[in-house]
């Protein structure tokens, strides 16, 4: 089945409605997702989302671009950041005049609370820079966007498995994939695309991810043989639920929480002296494994303790419900009673699809426009995150990137030409479910993902080193040629998840390649990539981005220049 | 340990009518059903269809029907039951069912596109540079119902939906029109208002409570909907 739109968006999340709802006045947009909108994983975001308000005390957009910029550990794109961080109250100011239901404070303005990283008067102590709603702000903010996309005459095409861009004369000119529910082809033809399709923590065995969050929208670049850039940057979140790894927000920390090792430490105090528990997540996510590797995790096991008693059953309930709500459901515990297990979870990933500030992907680093493609969110790399995303970062981005993406795209679309479907976009598609379900192949998908997820999360999370990434390198090849020989049990072509999941598996272990490939490159600790073979900051040599491209022999690695600017190159101490 | 799920199939290229699957899996009680579920998936038969995502009780995707009972997969573990008998595993009720444990949730979202007043004030006119004062005990007169995941567990307990009124509009959908109706930002009340005074409407919820006790969220469903009526009456008696 063909669909005709201006623009199509793949990906539902709060990236792919903030644009959607850009345009959707002027333009005939659809948003394609592969699970119901409202399922997306952005609905997970619980913390906040930073802006220099002001609202509790005085804050500027300096104080909060500086912090992203050190967060970062200056591997930021510093205009990026600017436009970031100068944006960010009125793309808050705008969400609220749209109904998101912030938390407010006694002036009945926008209540804001500390978080990791953010601070007063560049670096000298915690600020509340963070808007939120209670614990639910990704809810919150994308239940308001959905209403106001149906308002809008948006469509949404729910449980479609995009698998290819389509291209023609160079020019994006659509997307092509499949009905979940039929396995029919469906293609997609319209002027713009833009890819907001999230992240892809589901490579790892201990995540905060979502089942859906499988990198789809990075391998359909690679497919469009474009490059991915600063891949080897992954965020472990500090405070996962210990096994689950069902994410404890930043904010059970802004609102008093501390962290304590078996010893009862508040051993944070030791890493970061001035912002204690609220220091960045890598810098706290290395700090808990020390401990652990110290011996000194709970009972010497490989867990510490959040201690959120302090705050108050009152508090909790009124700041944190569904934390709170969540750890009696899983945990078994009052948190106003006893502490929370928690270890570091794979969270974020700061790296993606290369794009200007404009929202165009970029074909290669010298920064060449692919027409009619656009990225936005956590699958694109602007970049604002560097090395290291700080806390509530992420949605003001999907909003101020969102936004821009959709502008750029009411700007460019009436000189666009309406490219012509390439002819076989519905047999390519067809061919390959078919050939995965006429299969032969004796590799069972649920053994090879866990074997990914394991050897990813062991061997190439927080702390990493050369020698093993080389190896870990070797296994996932390896991996990725049994996955070729994968044999499906259930042919049937109606919900045929095992069919879904092996095609997410051959996305998930590309994107592993290139996580791998580009950590074994990078000889340097930056951010959240530490290697233990080269343990500092390596400006001469290393403050560059990352780009790979997957090439017929390999992938093939390059660097690109970051934009500088107004915040010089420091130490980072918290 | 183990236990036994007994689990209802159904594959509308083979079946006429479901059926039920018995499995039996080595678990953890504290392991949710949602765990069990896809140790089925992947271990012993990679056919059986069933929704997941965000798997801590967030997204929505795995409303089923758990020993009869409305409830989301991720969100119940082992332990929440009686595993030294089968769990027994169905999809949410009142909806149509495509496949094992999938039902057609079109007339769920579609429901909740009904009560979005179209002509509503247009968000692109928003050029202020401040945002709109709203006190901590105007906010939370709808914090409540920001609770809601659109999961559908309301709709598979509801008795008005699943044996009276199959038009009716349902629970999640009155309570997303209360969250607005009450929240003193909105300027399209009466619209919405009117969506709800609508024959299936507002009116059809005979208050059984069983949407409030299944609710995943925990959410007061019946008492908003309470309220909701009683805002329309007392709007009713202004206009006279």
């Amino acid at each position: 089945m063909i669909h005709e739109y201006d623009v199509v968006i793949i990906g539902g999340g709060i990236a792919g409605l903030y644009t959607a709802l850009t345009v959707a006045e002027n333009v005939k947009v659809a948003v394609i997702s592969k699970v119901h909108v409202t399922r997306s994983h952005s609905v997970a975001a619980q913390g906040g989302i930073a802006a220099c308000l002001g609202n509790e005390e005085e804050d500027h957009w300096e104080w909060h671009m500086y912090d992203t910029v050190k967060g970062s550990d200056y591997l930021a794109d510093q205009n990026a950041v600017e436009v970031l961080t100068k944006e960010a109250p009125n793309a808050i100011y705008k969400l609220e005049h749209m109904g998101v239901p912030f938390s407010r404070n006694a002036q009945g303005k926008i209540e804001q609370r500390r978080f990791g990283g953010h601070t007063k008067n560049f670096g000298e102590a915690p600020i509340k820079r963070a808007g939120y709603a209670s614990d639910r702000t990704g809810r919150a903010i994308m239940d308001t966007l959905y209403d106001r996309c149906l308002q809008k005459g948006v469509t949404f095409h729910n449980e479609i498995f995009i698998q290819h861009l389509l291209f023609a004369l160079n020019n994006c000119c659509g997307a092509t994939g499949y009905d979940i529910a039929t396995s029919a082809p469906q293609v997609f033809h319209a002027k713009a695309v833009v890819l907001a399709t999230g992240g892809s923590g589901k490579i790892y065995k201990t995540t905060s991810n979502g089942y859906a969050s499988t990198g789809d929208g990075f391998a359909l670049a690679l497919d469009a043989l474009l490059p991915l850039e600063d891949m080897e940057f992954i965020q472990f979140h500090p405070t996962g639920i210990y096994g689950l790894g069902i994410l404890i927000s930043e904010a059970a920390r802004a609102e008093g929480g501390v962290l304590r090792n078996g010893l009862g430490e508040r051993f944070m105090e030791r890493y970061a002296p001035t912002l204690k528990d609220l220091a960045p997540r890598d810098i706290v996510s290395r700090a808990i494994l020390k401990e652990i590797s110290n011996g000194k995790g709970i009972d010497g096991k490989d867990y510490v303790y959040l201690d959120l008693r302090e705050i108050g059953k009152e508090r909790l309930n009124q700041k944190l419900p569904e934390i709170t709500s969540f750890i009696q459901t899983y945990l078994g515990i009052d948190p106003s009673e006893k502490q929370i297990p928690v270890a570091p979870t794979c969270h974020y990933i700061m790296g993606g699809i290369p794009t200007d500030i404009e929202g165009h992907v970029l074909a290669d680093k010298a920064g060449t426009i692919l027409p009619g493609l656009y990225a936005a969110g956590e699958c694109a790399c602007v970049s604002v995150h560097g090395a290291n995303r700080l806390g509530c970062n992420s949605l003001i981005d999907l909003v101020v990137f969102g936004g821009r993406t959709g502008l750029s795209i009411l700007k460019e679309i009436k000189a666009r030409i309406v490219q012509p479907i390439p002819v076989q976009a519905e047999s390519i598609v067809m061919d390959k479910i078919s050939s995965l379900i006429e299969s032969k192949g004796v590799e069972c998908i649920a053994i090879l993902r866990e074997n990914m997820q394991r050897l990813m999360t062991e061997q190439c999370s927080v702390f990493r080193n050369g020698q093993v990434l080389a190896q870990t390198l070797l296994v996932i090849r390896q991996l990725k040629k049994r996955a070729l020989n994968v044999g499906l049990v259930n042919k049937s072509r109606i919900f045929n998840y095992e069919l879904q999941e092996a095609l997410e598996l051959n996305n998930m272990l590309r994107i592993a390649e290139v996580i791998v490939h580009s950590a074994l490159q990078r000889k340097e600790s930056r951010g959240a990539h530490f290697r233990g073979d080269y343990p500092e900051r390596n400006d001469e040599e290393w403050l560059k981005h990352t780009f790979v491209n997957e090439t017929p022999t390999g992938l093939k690695e390059s660097y690109k220049p970051l934009s500088t600017g107004r915040f010089t190159l420091e130490k980072r101490r918290y | 340990m183990k236990i036994t799920l007994k689990v209802q199939r159904f594959n509308p290229q083979i079946d006429m009518e479901p059926h039920y699957n018995s499995f039996t899996i080595e678990v953890e009680p504290n392991e949710r059903i949602l765990d069990c579920l896809n140790k089925i998936r992947w271990t012993q038969d990679s056919s059986l269809a069933f929704r997941m995502s965000c798997a801590h009780g967030i997204c929505g995707s795995d409303g089923l029907t758990i020993n009869n009972q409305s409830a989301l997969a991720c969100q119940k573990l082992v332990k929440d039951y009686d595993y030294t008998k089968e769990i027994v595993i169905e999809p949410l009720k009142y909806f149509e069912v495509v496949k094992d444990l999938i039902v057609n949730l079109n007339p769920f979202f579609e429901r909740i596109e009904s009560i979005t007043p179209k002509e509503a004030s247009n968000p692109s006119i928003f050029m202020l540079e401040q945002e709109r004062i709203q006190t901590i005990e105007e906010r939370r007169r709808f914090d409540d119902a920001l609770k809601c995941i659109l999961c559908g567990c309301c709709y598979g307990a509801c008795p008005v939906m699943t044996e009276q009124d199959q038009e009716f509009i349902g629970p999640a959908a009155i309570l997303r029109e209360q969250r607005y109706i009450f929240d003193s930002r909105t300027t399209t009340i009466n619209e919405r208002l009117q969506i709800l005074k609508k024959p299936h409407g507002v009116w059809g919820c005979k208050s059984y409570y069983v949407c409030t006790v299944v609710c995943p969220k925990n959410i007061k469903v019946t008492e908003a909907i309470l309220r909701t009526k009683k805002k329309i009456i007392q709007e009713q008696s202004k206009v006279k």
